[in-house]
């Protein structure tokens, strides 16, 4: 899900500064939003149903927050940005083709102003998931291959190499 | 060391321990791959955002060219700024389904409405009679999908790229000293695209009619139609009016919206109907340049009749919030391998999104003209 989260975010910017591009960019834009819309829903459902492993005893309380806040942000994002995707072509009254005859329909009334401001909202809020997946990047990064602390486990379903700190 | 045998420290290393950590060379080496990772696809995300390239001709520069040479007008399209709506429908005869199966061609009565408009970015320009006049519609089936597209009264484009369009219309600005564009930037800009200079030829060879209702109103760029049977076909299609053709006229010096108000005068007296022909591209016919016309020996079917009865101000109508997105295609209309195509419909979003957010303006031509 992120690499299809990650290719959405570069296929958005992508495509708003291509012309030749354009049309082939937006017909995969489309498809793929609703596409993560419906995976985020699975993953949501099934994060309440087996609660993610606790944080490791090592992270520090505060560190926990700012942890969870931005998994909670991600999980925000990754539901808002195919629901105003979908609401601003529906403000807009552009028809929502996923593929082929396959459409969905609008889910807000004709008003290019409400268009705007979502149109607005999107690019700001792919803005701030790109940074916060940079942020997320890194992080883990620096807890997998510096602090070895085995955060790492949290996320992947095999065992990562264990810590070299103490020993 | 494997996992299992060493657990997981108890305690966070110290700020000290992870100063002297990040001393040791391979804890720098890390970093420096963490960094890189990190840069690299920062990187990418740039490039492909066109950050890094400054040059590269986005459909936020096109929007802006259109501003620079036209100046800002809020709430109006960035080109074919001035227009009226109408209101109508398609009757389709089913000839159409042995080239497409989108269901406005199947036999019955298909909602439209469209936009009559002049090109260029004025929005309270005057009519006169070298505006190009434009004529953007919209089918709704109503089950099926929707059908964009927006004509122009030439037989062929001018430009075959969208960037000989954007160089022309920069060269196409006004020059404040003279009142009119500066010919040599017209000359350079000619002398580096053969394609228009021929162009215009066949442009200026035909005359053009008299008003928005006898006037045709041609697709120029290729599609492919695509049949029930998966046959794909390339097309070019035109409104051809019902109306007789009358040659143009010098324009009427006291009225600036006399082709508008001929439009509404004759849409009082009746109904205007025009046929929609679709030709049919033979293999070796350029489907890639707008600049050339097909060869008249081509095929030509007409499809059906479109029949327009209403006419209402953009205030009241529409067709204003509508973008005639000419990429809007149903099933069984695709896109050509014409350039064109996507940048119009990446450059017309740019320009609805702009106008969408802006307040709007009551259009040149107003209500009371329209109800007199």
């Amino acid at each position: 899900m992120a690499a299809m989260i990650l290719t959405m975010l570069f296929v958005g910017v992508a495509m708003v500064a291509s012309l030749a591009d354009y049309h082939l960019l937006f017909s995969i834009h489309r498809p793929l939003g609703i596409a993560i819309l419906i995976l985020v829903i699975i993953r949501y459902v099934n994060r309440k149903l087996n609660p993610p492993p606790e944080f490791m005893a090592t992270m520090p309380p505060e560190e926990r927050i700012v942890a969870h806040a931005s998994e909670m942000l991600m999980y925000a994002m990754m539901f808002a940005m195919p629901l105003i995707g979908w609401g601003m072509l529906s403000a807009a009254r552009y028809p929502i083709v996923l593929y082929g005859p396959i459409h969905l329909p609008p889910i807000l009334p004709h008003s290019p102003m409400l268009y705007a401001v979502l149109r607005k909202t999107h690019t700001i809020v792919a803005y701030l998931f790109f940074a916060t997946f940079i942020a997320h990047f890194g992080a883990v990064l620096f807890h997998t291959l510096i602090l070895r602390d085995g955060l790492i486990d949290r996320m992947v379903p095999w065992k990562v190499r264990g810590p070299e700190i103490g020993n | 060391m494997p996992h299992h045998s060493s657990p997981h420290p108890k305690e966070r290393p110290s700020a000290k321990d992870v100063l002297a950590m990040l001393s040791e060379p391979r804890t720098v080496v890390r970093v420096a791959i963490i960094g890189a990772l990190v840069l690299c696809i920062v990187g990418s995300f740039a490039y492909v955002a066109g950050w890094l390239s400054p040059g590269l001709l986005t459909p936020r520069r096109f929007a802006d060219g259109f501003e620079e040479v036209n100046g800002v007008h809020p709430g109006f399209r960035r080109n074919h700024a001035k227009g009226v709506c109408v209101g109508g429908y398609f009757e389709s005869n089913g000839k159409g389904t042995r080239l497409s199966r989108a269901s406005v061609f199947e036999p019955g009565r298909v909602a439209a409405i469209g936009r009559f408009s002049l090109a260029g970015g004025q929005p309270y320009a005057a009519d006169g009679p070298a505006a190009v006049r434009g004529f953007g519609l919209r089918f709704e089936p109503r089950h099926g999908e929707e059908w964009r597209t927006a004509m122009i009264d030439l037989p062929v484009f001018a430009v075959r790229t969208p960037e000989g369009f954007y160089d022309q219309l920069l060269a196409s600005k006004i020059d404040p000293a003279t009142g009119k564009p500066d010919p040599a930037k017209m000359t350079a800009f000619l002398a580096g695209h053969p394609e228009t200079v021929r162009a215009m030829t066949i442009i200026k060879a035909k005359p053009f009619s008299s008003g928005f209702a006898d006037a045709t109103y041609n697709g120029l760029n290729a599609f492919r139609f695509a049949n029930g049977a998966g046959v794909s076909t390339p097309v070019r299609w035109s409104m051809v009016p019902v109306d007789a053709f009358a040659p143009e006229e010098p324009a009427a010096a006291q009225n600036k919206n006399y082709l508008f108000d001929a439009l509404i005068a004759r849409l009082r007296r009746g109904p205007v109907q025009w046929h929609l022909i679709i030709t049919i591209g033979q293999p070796g016919d350029p489907t890639d340049d707008a600049t050339l016309a097909w060869p008249d020996t081509r095929e030509h079917v007409d499809v059906g009749t479109l029949t327009i009865d209403s006419v209402v101000d953009e205030a009241r109508g529409s067709c204003r919030d509508i973008n005639f997105d000419p990429l809007v295609l149903p099933n069984g209309i695709a896109p050509s391998d014409d350039p064109l195509l996507s940048a119009r419909s990446a450059v017309y979003s740019q320009s609805f999104t702009r106008r969408a957010g802006e307040t709007k303006e009551p259009s040149a031509v107003t209500p009371a003209e329209i109800n007199q």
